[in-house]
């Protein structure tokens, strides 16, 4: 007790020496907007008239979404045999495009959970849309293992209901912690982005229900709760989203290394290696930030929304994507450096054939797309070119499709015993399915700028200089008093 | 009911007015009255004398529930229901069933966040006599209000009405009920 009474007397003239460096920070909304301004940009999205290249877009994306869905329906009427799995190769695209998706919906949760925690104040005018991103990429990643159980109309045999066969799931298969895993991480992803949206839908309603929008209003007005911005509110309000955004961090992180289990749980040289829970990680936040790059910067140039995304995110998404770029290109090289090492003839076999054996070309255009490609964010003229940065990401996306594909296919077409080797390529029914899942991503991204606000309206206003509420106070006398004395 | 009105409502211009004049307010002993804003404001809580939200123990009953069940439910399945020997390992360990109940524990407390988020607030209230003032639509968008009840046993309208005018408050206008 009696030091915590004498600090307070000591600490005034220890602190009067210190000074806080003074790091001018790159301002989140650009041209001091004001609370109005945004309100004004974001809401407006939504309210305005359907734009006709939304139809465009959206006839489009139908178009493709119904590939997705002429090829369930084909398969389920015939029979899981119309893709093309064929021993050794049981696993092929549908596991690699579940993978791919899930991969992209974790950056998601990375900027909405991980970058809050870190207080990264850039995240505020991306985290909607890379939120509804994440619902949308787990949407699609779900089609694909339930319909490779063949039989699709038993999967609720996944849950563990009681059926017929009296029998339960068997819980020491990574595969049913993948259930439970990938059904968590959606629902968590639904609460997460609507307990965010509960402010701008209050926001919504309330402009709606002032231009005599009574209809909108109310349909707004239900889904904001009747949320009026009370500071009690606030409170309890702060308080959930930062829990969320304490346990969604390491659900992100568990699901991508549960989903790798699937395969690091299993014998197969290639498969069968420790690395594989951060190095999934690492590539599911690599490929789903190129996935935040493809989307954020259409809807920027479309909108007119360089002051909300401003040069200042492109840099941070961009520094994201060569960081985690580079985590993945050093775990190819210590798979390699591992399967030489640990003097494993199967192991050292598989990681050569992979590079060198009949899928080569899958493993060319992952190095290429991954590892190179986001080299060039090291240089502020690319980073700066907004369409070179666009056709960079395109480049992440398709890498991150190869990379599953090579830890799949090449792993399982060589396995153990020659005599028992194959090569795998997929059917057209196969390659039409997962064609449209674009299409179905796209359908449901579009129908989200165009109803829902798509971007936290409420924490961008918290974000900017004047929601501080002692900047009109301060501003004059310690602002100024600070930058007098730096040196 | 209807003619007695809910209480009064002030209008601020900007955050630090407001919080300045919640601290008034708070320093003045008032128990029932609120801030409307339309983004969360740093520091507020503090300003108004509101404690340190109870959510977090409703969310660690949540994640307490979802971890117990988790575990639970597997040893019940596959320990005392239909035993299912894979391996030839134990019937029940902690360590296969950790997974599941890892991703239970994460949903229930989602669940219980939001659930307790919602309970606190007294959300959904679709009906609130603050909504009933007309400027209140500019409180989601850029304006700030203090609302002081009625009921609070320090209210009187003159007195109240002239804290809210001295913290600098603008447009001081009667709410219906």
């Amino acid at each position: 007790m009696s030091h915590a009474t004498e600090t307070p007397a000591d600490a005034p003239a220890i602190l009067s020496e210190v000074r806080p460096a003074l790091k001018p920070r790159a301002p989140m909304v650009g041209h001091g907007r004001s609370f109005s301004w945004i309100t004004e940009k974001i809401c407006g999205i939504a309210e305005e008239k359907t734009p006709v290249w939304w139809w465009w877009c959206f006839t489009a994306a139908c178009i493709v979404a119904s590939f997705t869905v002429a090829g369930l329906i084909y398969l389920v009427s015939t029979g899981v045999g119309v893709w093309g799995h064929r021993n050794p190769v049981n696993w092929a695209w549908d596991i690699v495009n579940f993978v791919f998706w899930i991969g992209i919906g974790h950056a998601g949760t990375l900027i909405s959970a991980i970058l809050c925690l870190l207080r990264q104040k850039w995240r505020t005018s991306i985290n909607r849309s890379a939120e509804a991103m994440t619902i949308f990429a787990v949407i699609c990643a779900g089609i694909f293992p339930v319909f490779h159980l063949g039989r699709v109309w038993y999967s609720w045999f996944l849950f563990p209901l009681p059926n017929s066969n009296i029998i339960w799931q068997n819980y020491r298969s990574p595969l049913e912690w993948d259930v439970f895993a990938v059904s968590t991480y959606g629902t968590v992803s639904v609460l997460f982005w609507y307990v965010g949206m509960i402010p701008d839908l209050a926001t919504m309603r309330d402009r709606f229900a002032s231009v005599g929008k009574t209809i909108r209003a109310r349909v707004y007005g239900i889904f904001a709760m009747g949320w009026r911005g009370s500071g009690r509110h606030w409170s309890n309000y702060e308080m959930a989203y930062l829990i969320l955004a304490g346990i969604s961090t390491p659900l992100v992180l568990s699901v991508h290394t549960i989903v790798s289990f699937d395969f690091a749980v299993s014998l197969l040289p290639g498969w069968h290696t420790t690395i594989f829970p951060p190095y999934f990680v690492a590539g599911a936040i690599f490929s789903g930030f190129g996935m935040v790059l493809t989307l954020v910067l259409p809807l920027r140039a479309v909108y007119k929304l360089e002051d909300l995304v401003t040069q200042y995110h492109i840099d941070c998404m961009c520094k994201i994507t060569l960081a985690t770029g580079t985590m993945v290109g050093y775990a190819y090289l210590m798979e390699f450096f591992i399967a030489w090492y640990g003097a494993n003839p199967n192991e050292s076999f598989t990681f050569i054939n992979r590079a060198f054996g009949p899928y080569w070309w899958a493993y060319f255009i992952m190095v290429t797309c991954n590892v190179i490609t986001p080299q060039f964010f090291w240089f502020k003229g690319v980073r700066r070119n907004t369409a070179l940065v666009f056709v960079l990401s395109l480049f992440v996306n398709v890498g991150m499709w190869f990379e599953r594909f090579v830890i799949i296919a090449t792993s399982l077409a060589r396995d153990f015993l020659p005599s028992s080797w194959g090569y795998y390529s997929p059917s057209v029914v196969e390659i039409f399915t997962f064609f449209g899942t674009f299409g179905v991503f796209s359908v449901l991204f579009l129908l989200f700028v165009r109803f829902l606000p798509i971007m936290a309206v409420a924490e961008l206003k918290a974000v900017t200089p004047q929601a501080d509420p002692h900047s009109d106070v301060d501003a004059g006398a310690h602002g100024a008093a600070r930058t007098g004395e730096h040196n | 009911m209807a003619e007695k009105p809910y209480g009064l409502i002030a209008t601020f211009e900007t955050p630090g007015a407001l919080m300045r004049a919640a601290e008034q307010v708070r320093d003045a002993g008032y128990r029932r009255w609120d801030c409307i804003t339309p983004f969360p404001i740093h520091g507020l809580d503090k300003a108004m004398g509101v404690g340190r939200s109870r959510v977090p123990r409703i969310s660690l009953l949540g994640g307490i529930t979802g971890f117990c069940t988790g575990m639970s439910m597997i040893w019940f399945m596959d320990s005392y229901d239909y035993g299912l020997t894979v391996g030839g390992k134990p019937l029940f360990s902690p360590l296969y069933a950790f997974p599941v109940s890892y991703e239970l524990t994460i949903l229930f407390t989602a669940f219980a966040t939001i659930g307790g988020m919602f309970f606190l607030n007294g959300l959904p209230m679709h009906y609130h006599p603050v909504l009933n003032y007309d400027k209140i639509r500019r409180g989601t968008d850029d304006l700030f209000f203090i609302v002081i009840e009625r009921v609070d046993p320090r209210f009187s309208d003159d007195n109240t009405r002239a804290l809210l005018a001295k913290a600098g408050g603008a447009d001081i206008t009667e709410i219906e009920a």
